[in-house]
Order: C-alpha cells, then sequence, then structure tokens
C-alpha cells in the first residue's frame, strides 16, 4: 500500500464530503419541496447543467469499461465515440420541448409527462418501471468504478477490509443526497469533472511520451490485438454491429432518468440547447480515454479482470501523489451519477408509483419526504446487490437496462410531437419491446449485446435494443390504426400545443389548474 | 385525433406562437453527423494516417468537433427567431 497515493485520495474524497452537505444551502430552496430536493428548483444556468449533465452521463463505470472494451476488442469498442457524437443533435432538437412542456406543468419525471400527454395511467406507470428497471444495475454497477480503485490501491485481502471502504462511501453519498438532494452532485460534479479532465489531459500528454508516441501506440496495438481476436480498424463484419450500437445507445441515452433529471433541472430551454453544443467536450475526453485501451496494449499492461485496465495503466505511468489524484477522480466521478441515478428513480416511484397506488393524498411535503427515504433504500439495495452477487449480474442487468429503457422511446419523443399514437398501441409496443429485446438478450447469456437477425436470408447482426425498438413501433402503429378503426376511447390530454416551444421560464407561466 | 396534435417535422403551416420553433428547416443539417458517423465504410480503413494515428480514428475524433459546430451555428442562426 502507498501511503502518499491513499494520503491524496482521502484527502480528495473528504473534499467533496464536505461539499455535499455543503450544497444544502446553495441556491437555497423549501427542501421540503420535491422541485427543490429532486430538481434543484429547476435553476441551473448554462455552466452548471454542463457540468451536472456530463458528470451524470460520463460515468466512472464509463470511464473504467470503455478502455477495457477498447483493450480487449480494438475498434468496435470505439463505438462510444459515434454514439456520443449523434446523441447531441437529437438533445438539441427533442430535449427542450421535453424541459418546456415539464417546466409549464410542473412534470418532475419523464412518466409525470406520459400521464399528462395520454391520461393512461398504464403507460405512466410502465414509464416509471422501466425507468427504475434500468437505473437499479446502473447505480450498482458505479460501485466497480470504487471497487477497481480501491483494490488497486491495494486495499484487498478479508471480505471487511475491502467492502468496509465502499459500505464507507456508500453511507456518506447517501447522507448527503438526503439532506441535500440534486444540488450535492451538482456541487461535487464541478470539482469531479475538473479533476477528471486533468486527469485525461495529463494522461494522453504524459503517456505517449513515455510509450514513444500515438504512431507507436497504434503499431503495438494493431500487432497485439490479433491474438485477441480484435481488430484496429474495424471489419466489415463489424459494420452493423458497430452503427447499431451506436445509434441504440444514442436513441436510449436521453431516455434514462437521470438524464431526463439533468435537462429538467435545466433554468431554460436555451440552457439545454447551448449544451447540446458545449456536451461534447465530454465525448472528446470520452475518445480519448478510450485510447487508453491502446496504451495498455502498448505498455504490455497485463490484467486479471478488464476493468483493472486502466487503474493499472495510471498507477504504471503515474507518480504516486497523482495516482491518488487520478484514482479519486474515478471514485468520485462514480458518487455523482449515482446520487443523481438514485434521486431519478426516488422521484419516478414517488411520483408516479406511491401517489398514484399507494397514497393519493400526498401533500408536496409529503411526496419530499417519500422520496429521500426512497433515495436511500434505493442506494442500500445497489450495494447489497454488487456486494452479494457481485459485478457480473449487474453487468448484465445494465445490458438489459439500455434495451428496456429504449423501449419508453415511443411514448416519450413521438408523444413530444404528436398525439396520434393511441396509448394503448403505445403500451403494447413497449411491452412487445421488453419481451422481444430480453428474450435476445438471454438467448446472448447477456454476454452480447449485439443478436443476429436472420430475415429474408440474411443475417443481420443489430443491437437487440434497437431491433427491439423497430419492432416496438411497428407495434404501436398498426395498433393505433386497429384501435382508431374501432373506436377504442382515448383520454384527454392536458398539454396543449404551445407548452412545448417555450424557451424561457418567464414565457413559460404555469399552466392552470 | 384527440386535442393537441402536434406538427410533425415538416409540417409548419401553423402561424402560431411556437411554429417558428416546433421544427426549423436548419434542423435538417443536423442529420449530416448522422450519415458521417453511421455509415462505417465511410471510414473504416487505416489510411490516410496523421502522424501514425489511422484514418479511423481520426476522422471520428474530427466529428466530435464537427458535430458541436455545427449544433453551434444552428443555435447562433436560429435564436433571433425564437425570442
Amino acid at each position: 500500500m502507498n501511503w502518499t497515493e491513499l494520503g491524496v485520495f482521502i484527502f480528495f474524497f473528504l473534499l467533496v464530503t464536505v461539499l455535499g452537505f455543503v450544497a444544502v444551502s446553495w441556491r437555497r430552496g423549501d427542501l421540503t419541496q420535491l422541485n427543490e430536493w429532486g430538481l434543484a428548483g429547476r435553476r441551473f444556468g448554462t455552466l452548471v447543467s454542463w457540468f451536472l449533465i456530463g458528470g451524470d452521463l460520463y460515468t466512472a463505470y464509463t470511464f473504467i469499461a470503455v478502455p477495457a472494451l477498447v483493450f480487449g476488442v480494438g475498434a468496435l469498442g470505439f463505438f462510444a465515440v459515434p454514439y456520443t457524437v449523434i446523441v447531441y443533435p437529437l438533445v438539441f432538437v427533442l430535449m427542450p420541448r421535453l424541459w418546456a412542456v415539464c417546466r409549464r406543468h410542473h412534470y418532475i419525471t419523464p412518466a409525470d409527462f406520459i400521464k399528462g400527454r395520454y391520461g393512461s395511467q398504464g403507460l405512466a406507470l410502465a414509464v416509471a418501471v422501466t425507468g427504475i428497471l434500468a437505473t437499479m444495475p446502473y447505480i450498482a454497477l458505479q460501485l466497480v468504478g470504487i471497487q477497481v480503485v480501491l483494490a488497486t490501491m491495494g486495499i484487498t485481502g478479508s471480505a471487511a477490509a475491502t467492502d468496509l471502504p465502499l459500505i464507507l462511501a456508500f453511507v456518506i453519498l447517501a447522507l448527503y443526497t438526503y439532506t441535500s438532494g440534486l444540488r450535492a452532485p451538482a456541487m461535487i460534479a464541478i470539482v469531479k469533472d475538473t479533476m477528471i479532465y486533468i486527469t485525461v489531459i495529463a494522461a494522453v500528454i504524459v503517456i505517449p511520451i513515455k510509450l514513444g508516441g500515438y504512431g507507436h501506440i497504434f503499431a503495438a496495438a494493431a500487432a497485439a490485438l490479433p491474438a485477441k481476436k480484435g481488430f484496429l480498424i474495424l471489419p466489415p463484419g463489424g459494420f452493423m454491429p458497430y452503427a447499431s450500437l451506436a445509434l441504440g445507445s444514442a436513441l436510449a441515452l436521453f431516455m434514462y432518468p437521470h438524464a431526463i433529471t439533468g435537462v429538467l433541472a435545466s433554468y431554460s430551454g436555451k440552457v439545454v440547447r447551448r449544451n447540446a453544443a458545449l456536451l461534447p467536450a465530454y465525448s472528446l475526453m470520452l475518445g480519448l480515454l478510450a485510447l487508453l485501451g491502446y496504451m495498455a496494449l502498448a505498455a504490455g499492461i497485463t490484467v486479471s479482470a478488464p476493468s483493472l485496465v486502466v487503474p493499472h495503466l495510471l498507477a504504471a505511468m503515474f507518480p504516486s501523489w497523482f495516482v491518488g489524484f487520478a484514482f479519486a477522480a474515478i471514485a468520485i466521478g462514480a458518487l455523482v451519477p449515482a446520487a443523481i441515478m438514485s434521486i431519478a428513480a426516488s422521484n419516478l416511484f414517488t411520483r408516479n408509483i406511491w401517489h398514484v397506488y399507494f397514497r393519493k393524498a400526498t401533500d408536496p411535503g409529503e411526496e419530499a419526504a417519500v422520496a429521500k427515504t426512497v433515495s436511500l433504500i434505493v442506494k442500500v439495495g445497489a450495494l447489497v446487490f454488487v456486494l452479494a452477487l457481485g459485478n457480473t449480474y449487474a453487468i448484465y442487468l445494465q445490458l438489459l437496462g439500455g434495451v428496456w429503457i429504449l423501449q419508453t422511446f415511443p411514448a416519450i419523443v413521438f408523444g413530444l410531437y404528436t398525439r396520434w399514437f393511441h396509448h394503448v398501441a403505445l403500451l403494447l409496443g413497449w411491452l412487445v419491446g421488453m419481451t422481444w429485446g430480453t428474450w435476445m438478450a438471454a438467448k446472448n447469456g447477456f454476454m452480447s449485446p449485439v443478436y443476429p437477425l436472420h430475415i429474408a436470408g440474411a443475417t443481420l447482426p443489430l443491437y437487440a435494443a434497437l431491433s427491439a425498438f423497430a419492432l416496438n413501433i411497428i407495434v404501436a402503429i398498426v395498433l393505433t390504426v386497429v384501435f382508431d378503426a374501432m373506436r377504442i376511447g382515448r383520454a384527454a390530454d392536458e398539454t396543449v400545443r404551445d407548452d412545448y416551444g417555450a424557451e424561457d421560464p418567464a414565457a413559460s407561466p404555469v399552466a392552470a389548474g | 385525433m384527440s386535442t393537441g396534435s402536434g406538427s410533425g417535422p415538416g409540417k409548419r403551416s401553423d402561424r402560431n406562437a411556437s411554429s417558428s420553433r416546433t421544427f426549423h428547416p436548419l434542423y435538417l443539417v443536423l442529420l449530416v453527423p448522422f450519415i458521417a458517423l453511421l455509415w462505417p465504410p465511410f471510414y473504416a480503413m487505416d489510411q490516410p494516417e496523421i502522424s501514425g494515428i489511422p484514418f479511423f480514428y481520426w476522422y471520428q475524433f474530427l466529428w466530435i468537433v464537427l458535430g458541436a459546430v455545427l449544433i453551434g451555428i444552428i443555435y447562433g442562426a436560429t435564436r433571433g427567431a425564437e425570442s
């Protein structure tokens, strides 16, 4: 164990813990209201939203998993780059509309919007449950980020010695999320992302100098990959998996409740649109991080598990004080998304399950109290899950989570533009997409997100989420025509066309009632 | 159809207050990154290299920047029409 490394690590960890509790009085609001606890009063401007959404989407697990995948399979793992490029045109066009309608009607969750738009409790429940199911394993996976840096720092041995720091970190996280709500991860994200940028910039300058330049790194990777059945340049057989993973992941990303929470906490639609142009800075960082996989190949790093690639590479290349700093960045990088995810899941549970099915007469104060308690339960659940079952199941479920969350896209995104779709048709489309997507993932033994479809004699290896999504849409369209022909009734829409266009809060007065 | 039946992309007949935000024709430019990146035959090759970095990699890095610039330009161009 290296004491300098550990000392620096603990220093930064304590620093953000203090920030997490101080955040309670940042842009002070009445934290007994769910709007304040769970969306920080929707007051974040361009810069804070940039840190919050960036820190929320580019998680510690991403930083560990993307380079690990590139290390293991080469070019295919690079799909994270096209994915995080094409997601932003979607954000630019779609998310200001969602922000505007949610702002005007005080919607806190995507399922609130579904309920208002389609008047369907069933469809809202489907969206809420899907969101919670997809988020839970994602929270659990953030623990993996903390685990790998702890293991690399030499905190190993008995179960108590390895689990205790992890439990401690999560208890601290749970407490400041409980007291400060969304303000805590927003404030911590500013520190954490500054640390991550410093780490990445140092890594992509210092490591290539030590390894003899990028040309040498790519040459060494090209030499090392064939032995692992990987490729430096994507082969034709990889085109369809690559493109469908990029497209499917991009369509799915902003359906995740934690992503929507980040958007809704913005002060205005302009803030959301500006961030669509500014957030690609994080994609650039992710692309550079992906190259750490090749640097590890060039440096001859060998690991027992792929998730250890980045920590081992950093430990081999940097002095111990900087390793402590970088590891703190990764561990704190796990806490920010974990906090936002647990807040998003609690909001969904409170607004769309508790309030609807258990206690209709909740006042806003009670709502916030329930959400706070649920955020604790969610995190304890994630911790128990990882400690009891290990990482493997969390990774399987996170893969499924991506397949599942994309099935809420038709109801949410099409709903931003049109009421043409029948709510029962959307619900059945969702059910078909969920079932078929899960079946394809299970057929693959949850090992690969790509499932080969055999259509008209051709084999199409596509991201399972995307093919399930296509079937989902077909079912929704066909059944809408059928249900309308059968004159099956629709419920009222509480939104009007003007609700979707407002850009700033002044132009978006609260709807009557 | 029920109330609030929105305008789909391309249908902008209504001169309603928010119609300019509903779908601006410039938004079609945003399809370019999709075409450039979702068709890997365009870029799955190692030449031309830039100081040892294969085309496959630098092309995609370049698109991170181009994508952001495109969105920035369209934000600037459509902002005035909306407030």
